[in-house]
């Protein structure tokens, strides 16, 4: 659901594994590889795909590993913003909904884990890297859902800017990403009108259930929008992500289309957007908007926002109250295993 | 834990198909891990069909599969590649005859 349209460098690893070497390679080896690479570049120019198997440079496979696995620990770490209001919902209706959401955002996890894990990682690396905190995840987790409005926010708006965000992985020159991805954008059409739906609800309620979506959209808009990263002019892996097909329209691109998309929403919900600045641009075809505040975001992305250490905490603890039940489950198979093989031999 | 003791407890993975419906076979959608064959069949229900994709699922440990090798690609279908007589628009065929 919830990519960050960037992909910031995970931490280093503390105990720094063996040096990479870079093996000296003789004429007849640099000439395969060199006809690989260029193999590859042809692939990439037709705007083909790339498979698990074919060869592909380990700057790539690098990039989309690191790509993935945060799109996936972003997918896992976003359902606890909106657990945590599965036994509040107000309903048993809204209730049944959030918990199918949520479910799904388990699920588009699981299809981007397996995804990465074609590349050569497994799932278990994957997860002590998200689980010691070396790992990122979308930003836009670390902030509180604080009322039932945020719920619906949450759909309208974050799952709205992850839409942008998504429909053009669907195209992306990996296949099993590309697969992935079209899989979850399916869905996810679903969590951003069930967003919308349960805000007009309450927009047709008091006025206290009004302000409550007022304020949750004034606390999510600017959240949001820093969700596409960082303005082009300051996004340096951009070019290389284009150039391997991997990222098809800009940070900046893909915020205005998010933008131009909701100002019509929010009037029909009867919101406004918390943006003094932002207006209709006749010249431009486009609306205009104020400054994003960049030190925020950069601050949360870095480990300092309100919901870091709870999020990654809750995380931990969930996976660590499982471990029984995976090692039960793994004990059970194998025994099962050598039952029916002693069956077998005694027969 | 070491690197190696982790994937050692890592459930295997499965590869997993899925029949949309009667009359149609049974197609590649995807894999994840579970502990043994009846577990991947349940865990394959909720992650790939929650909205009433299929009709049944095979689970294959991923192991189990024999793959060619993308290398070979070019030498493995060599011997189709001259072989345009397969195909009925190699004959041409007059008019008149029609539908054939």
């Amino acid at each position: 659901m919830y990519t960050q349209s960037f992909n910031v460098p995970d931490a280093p690893i503390a105990a720094a594994g063996p040096r990479e070497i870079k093996p000296v390679l003789t004429p007849e080896q640099q000439q395969a590889m060199d006809r690989a690479q260029s193999q590859f570049d042809r692939v990439i120019d037709a705007d083909g795909k790339i498979e698990p198997k074919d060869w592909m440079p380990e700057a790539y496979r690098k990039t989309l590993v690191r790509q993935i696995s945060q799109h996936a620990h972003s997918e896992i770490v976003g359902m606890l913003p909106e657990g945590n209001w599965i036994s509040r919902a107000p309903s048993l209706k809204r209730k049944a909904i959030l918990i199918a959401k949520v479910q799904d955002e388990a699920g588009h996890g699981l299809y981007l884990y397996s995804a990465a894990e074609t590349l050569g990682t497994s799932r278990d690396q994957m997860l002590d890297a998200l689980h010691t905190g070396r790992a990122k995840y979308s930003s836009i987790f670390n902030y509180p859902t604080l009322t039932w409005a945020d719920v619906g926010v949450i759909g309208w708006l974050v799952d709205g800017a992850a839409i942008m965000n998504q429909i053009p992985l669907c195209r992306c020159s990996y296949g099993p990403y590309a697969r992935a991805m079209v899989r979850i954008c399916k869905e996810e059409s679903f969590h951003q009108r069930q967003g919308f739906e349960s805000l007009m609800v309450m927009m047709q309620g008091n006025a206290e259930q009004q302000a409550m979506v007022q304020d949750a959209v004034n606390r999510w808009w600017w959240k949001c929008l820093a969700m596409f990263g960082p303005p082009d002019a300051d996004s340096t892996n951009s070019t290389q992500g284009m150039r391997w097909g991997i990222k098809r329209i800009s940070n900046d691109d893909l915020r205005q289309k998010f933008i131009d998309a909701t100002v019509p929403q929010a009037k029909v919900l009867g919101v406004t957007l918390p943006d003094p600045d932002l207006k209709w641009n006749e010249a431009r075809g486009h609306h205009d908007c104020g400054q994003i505040d960049w030190d925020e975001f950069w601050a949360t992305v870095n480990g300092n926002g309100p919901c870091n250490k709870e999020r990654l905490a809750t995380r931990v603890k969930a996976h660590e109250n499982g471990q029984w039940v995976r090692d039960a489950a793994l004990a059970y198979a194998r025994k099962q295993q050598q039952r029916l093989q002693q069956q077998q031999e005694a027969a | 834990m070491s690197q190696t003791d982790n994937v050692a407890n890592e459930w295997p993975l499965w590869e997993v198909f899925v029949r949309s419906k009667q009359g149609i076979e049974h197609k590649h959608c995807g894999s994840l891990h579970a502990a043994d064959a009846q577990q991947a069949l349940h865990m394959a229900r909720d992650v790939y069909t929650r909205r009433q994709e299929g009709v049944s699922i095979w689970v294959i440990p991923s192991a189990a599969i024999t793959a060619s090798d993308p290398g070979d690609k070019d030498t493995l279908f060599e011997p189709a590649k001259d072989k345009v007589y397969r195909h009925p628009t190699f004959f041409v065929i007059p008019d008149e005859v029609g539908h054939m």
